[in-house]
This record gives structure tokens, sequence and C-alpha cells, in this order.
């Protein structure tokens, strides 16, 4: 079994309210750090992460370059820049062209995490209006990491997570109050193998 | 082209540490302690867009063309920049930082990482706007000779006015944007009192060292580009190139926390990301 190591979440239109039913549902102890990425205005404020801090039993916050990637935290790329994973595990931000009309944009987390942590990451996409975040899926399934869509009939807008499963062979379709129970038994057997072990 | 399976089956880590010693070796462009995360997507990029089949193909073809090796810097090279970006910078600017350059009898600015020069551009404006003008000058540099060509004619598109209005706006700005450029067709070009105050200059953060003293420098959005090796390089190049409490502005998500020379910098103005350099303890 693969010993996973980040889970990646990527959301649209309608992913605050996913988020929150995700981000409020794991438990204190998950054992996965998060990158996340919301699509939002350039000049938007920390309200999304302030927000979902409120409700969930781990620490949201926004990502900093060069920040080390920790469990027990949610971190959210910034409005207006991308959000890089580094091998090192800690993140490097870019102002590079916007990818699907987004900055930040999903596929370019996604992919970074792909090419960081190979088959180790856990990958969701969840509601939105866009193409984003398929060509990330995509990658994250040639490099062998698990993916997850939200069934697109549970998603208040479908065509995002409808768009991923045009393009790749997801693993699994998960209704959206099924993906915290889910991700929840990936991080208690996690614990359990690493307490059998050391 | 490469897809997703072979992909995963390379090296790509070795291999790009193998190609970016190549690419020193050869050309002196150092780029070994920039964020691997986007170099990493730059090649990729190249490598999906090219008929070249791996990392180590591409190597070989960097050390026999130079003509490739300028499309692989413009691949590296992120040139993304605005009029009056974050605009409560400039606010911050005009507010808290200009007041205290007017007391001297010139002020020099180094810009550096100026891209195609926008954000100078939008500087000179405000310098103008509180008078400071006719006793500036400023030091706009970049790696890129490419961007400095475009900075140093001063002429840009229309299709991004709109945005640039309002971000002057919300800067505090004084007037209209278009009273300091002349429209022609889809291109603005700026008054040349601004280009008269500005000397464009090659500079390479990584390689280079201090060419003068100045009084304010800003650098915003190139740092993330680096590892903290090189922050820590680049923020001692600064503290080096600034006067006696000499100011520092970087971009709204940077940080001279992790550098060493941190603690010789206080804030101005912690979300807008500006230090002053502190006095006293100069090495
Ligand atoms: C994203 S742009 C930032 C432009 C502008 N400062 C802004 O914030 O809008 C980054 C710039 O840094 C420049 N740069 C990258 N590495 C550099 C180096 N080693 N020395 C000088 N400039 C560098 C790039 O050529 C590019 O123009």
């Amino acid at each position: 079994m693969t010993n996973y190591e980040l889970v990646a979440i990527g959301a649209s239109a309608g992913g605050m309210n996913a988020l929150k039913e995700i981000l409020s549902n794991l438990d204190r102890d998950f054992a996965f750090p998060i990158v996340a990425v919301q699509h939002v205005a350039p000049d938007s404020e920390n309200y999304l992460v302030e927000y979902l801090d409120e409700y969930s039993n781990l620490s949201v916050r926004e990502a900093s370059e060069k920040q080390s990637i920790l469990p027990y935290h949610v971190y959210f790329a910034p409005p207006n820049y991308h959000l890089l994973v580094e091998e090192d595990k800690t993140f490097s931000l870019t102002v590079s062209e916007k990818v699907n009309y987004s900055r930040p944009s999903i596929d370019v987390s996604f992919e970074s995490a792909a090419l960081a942590y190979k088959e180790r990451v856990i990958g969701i996409l969840l509601t939105g209006a866009s193409q984003d975040g398929a060509k990330g899926m995509q990658m994250l399934h040639g490099f062998k990491s698990m993916t997850i869509v939200q069934e697109p009939k549970t998603a208040s807008v479908p065509v995002m997570p409808k768009a991923a499963i045009e393009l790749v062979t997801v693993d699994y379709k998960l209704p959206l109050e099924k993906i915290a129970p889910f991700l929840n038994t990936l991080s208690r057997t996690h614990a359990g193998r690493k307490e059998q072990k050391g | 082209m490469i897809n997703n399976q072979d992909l995963a089956q390379e090296n790509i880590s070795i291999d790009i540490k193998l190609l970016l010693e190549a690419i020193y070796l050869k050309y002196g462009h150092d780029f070994r302690n920039y964020s691997q995360a986007h170099l990493k997507r730059r090649i990729l990029h190249r490598l999906m867009l090219s008929n070249i089949n791996s990392i180590s193909e591409m190597q070989y073809k960097v050390l026999h063309e130079p003509e490739f090796m300028q499309e692989i810097l413009t691949d590296f090279s992120i040139n993304v920049t605005e009029m009056f970006r974050d605009p409560a910078f400039y606010l911050t600017m005009r507010k808290d930082v200009l007041p205290v350059l007017r007391t001297y009898p010139y002020i020099k600015i180094w810009h550096a990482g100026c891209s195609t020069g926008e954000e100078v551009y939008s500087m000179a404006i405000l310098l103008e706007e509180e008078g400071l003008l006719d006793k500036t000058l400023i030091y706009a540099t970049d790696n890129n000779e490419t961007v400095l060509k475009v900075a140093k004619k001063a002429e840009y598109s229309t299709e991004n006015l709109k945005n640039y209005q309002k971000n002057y706006e919300k800067g505090g700005g004084k007037g209209k944007l278009s009273d300091y450029y002349e429209e022609k067709g889809s291109v603005i070009k700026f008054d040349p009192r601004f280009r008269k105050r500005i000397v464009f200059s090659e500079h390479n953060l990584v390689t280079d060292n201090v060419f003068t003293e100045v009084h304010l420098i800003i650098c915003r959005n190139v740092l993330i580009y680096f590892n903290r090796n090189l922050q820590n390089r680049v923020i001692k190049l600064f503290h080096d190139s600034l006067m006696k409490e000499g100011v520092l502005g970087i971009g709204s998500k940077e940080s001279v926390d992790y550098s060493r020379y941190g603690d010789a910098f206080e804030y101005i103005n912690k979300n807008q990301k500006i230090y002053i350099k502190k006095s006293g303890n100069d090495e």
C-alpha cells in the first residue's frame, strides 16, 4: 500500500461550502498535510481562510513561500499567486501567467504536487464551473497518486468534476459527505501502520 | 513530446540538476538556486511543446545550440507585471516613505527585477505627483535583456489600461493616468520626462554585486523564485546597497524573516512588506 504524504484539494464555484463540509469533518489528528486551491478574485481578502479555520479541527492558513509543509495544517494558495509544492516539502509561489483563466490555478498546484511527491498524493477535485484541475488530476494519475472527484451529481456546479472524469479514469467518485470519512479512514490506516513499524 | 507515464519513470530531479549545472558551466547563467518546482514546471512545459523526448536530450541541445539556450532563458524568466500592482503598496509609499525621502537633497532608487518596466513608470508617476521626480534618479535593473528593451521604449499595449487606471486610483493617484502618456492606436507611450530620470541596465542578483548606494530599493516578486540560500545573498546585497536608514520594499507575499539579515531590517509597514534598514549595526 502507498504511503500517502499529502492531500491536494481543488475547488471553484461552490467550493466554499464543499470545503467547509470536508474540513469540518476531518479528524483532529488527521495525518496528512492539506494543500488547497480555491479560485478567488485577485484582490480578495483572507476571509475564506479565516472562515474555514473556524470550522476545522486543523489549522487553516494561507500558504507562505518557503514555509514547511506539516501535518494538521491546511494551506491555501494566496489570491493572485500560483502555489507550488517543492520536493523538500516546502512551498514556492509564482506570479506566472494565469492557467485556465485562474491564478491560483488548481492544475499548477496539482502538477507540482505530483512532480514533488510522486505517488504519495491524494488529489481531490470538487465543484466548479471551470476546466481547471483536470490536467492536474491526469498528471497525478500518471504518477500513480490517488485521484478522487466529487460525484458531479452532488456538486453545486458539476462542470469541473465532470471535466476531470472525461479526461482521467479517476480512482473514486464520491458524494460530498463521503469524502471526509474516506480521508479519515486513510489517515487512521496510515497512523496504525506507522505504530506497527515503530 | 513526453507523456505523464514516461515522465513518472524519469529521474526528473537528477536530470534537472545536471541540466542546470550544464547551463552554468557553459553559459554562466546560474539557476542552481532557483525554486526547483518553478524550473521543473518550465522545463516540462518546454518538453511537452517540443519534439525533445527527455531532459537529458534537452541538456545536449542546450550545450550545442546557443539559440536553444535563449529559448530556455525565456522559459525560465517570469516577467508578468502590471502598473500599480497591489495599489496599497503605492499608497503606503506615498504616505510613509516619500515624506522621509523628501528630506534628502537628491534621491536614488533601485528597482531590482523591474521586468518590462510598468512598476518603474508607476513609481516615476508617484514621484512626479509628489514633486520629487526632478531630484530623483531611478536605477532599474533586470537580468533579462529582452524585457529591458521593452522597458526602455516606455510603450505599452492599451489592453490592460482599465485595470491600470483602477490601480492608479486605488494607489492614491492625484490626477488621471492618461495625464502621463500619449495614446497612439493600441499603444500608449509614457512622457519622455519619466524616461529621463530612469537608467535601465542589466544586473543579475545572483552573480553581480553592489553597484551604487541608494535610499530606496524595490524588488517585488523576484525573491519568490529563489531558494533560501539565494534569498540570503540577495537580501545581504540589498542591505549593503542601502544608505543609512534606507528603505526596502518587497512583494506582499515575500519576507526577509528567513534571511540571516532579517534582523538588520524593521517594518515600516508589515502588510505592504516595506522595511527600513536599522542604523547602528553596520558590520
Ligand atoms: C515576476 S517579475 C516581477 C516584476 C515586477 N517587479 C513586479 O513585481 O511586477 C520577476 C522579474 O525578476 C527578474 N529576475 C529573475 N531572476 C533575476 C536575477 N537573477 N537578477 C535580476 N533579475 C531577475 C525576471 O527577469 C523578471 O523580470
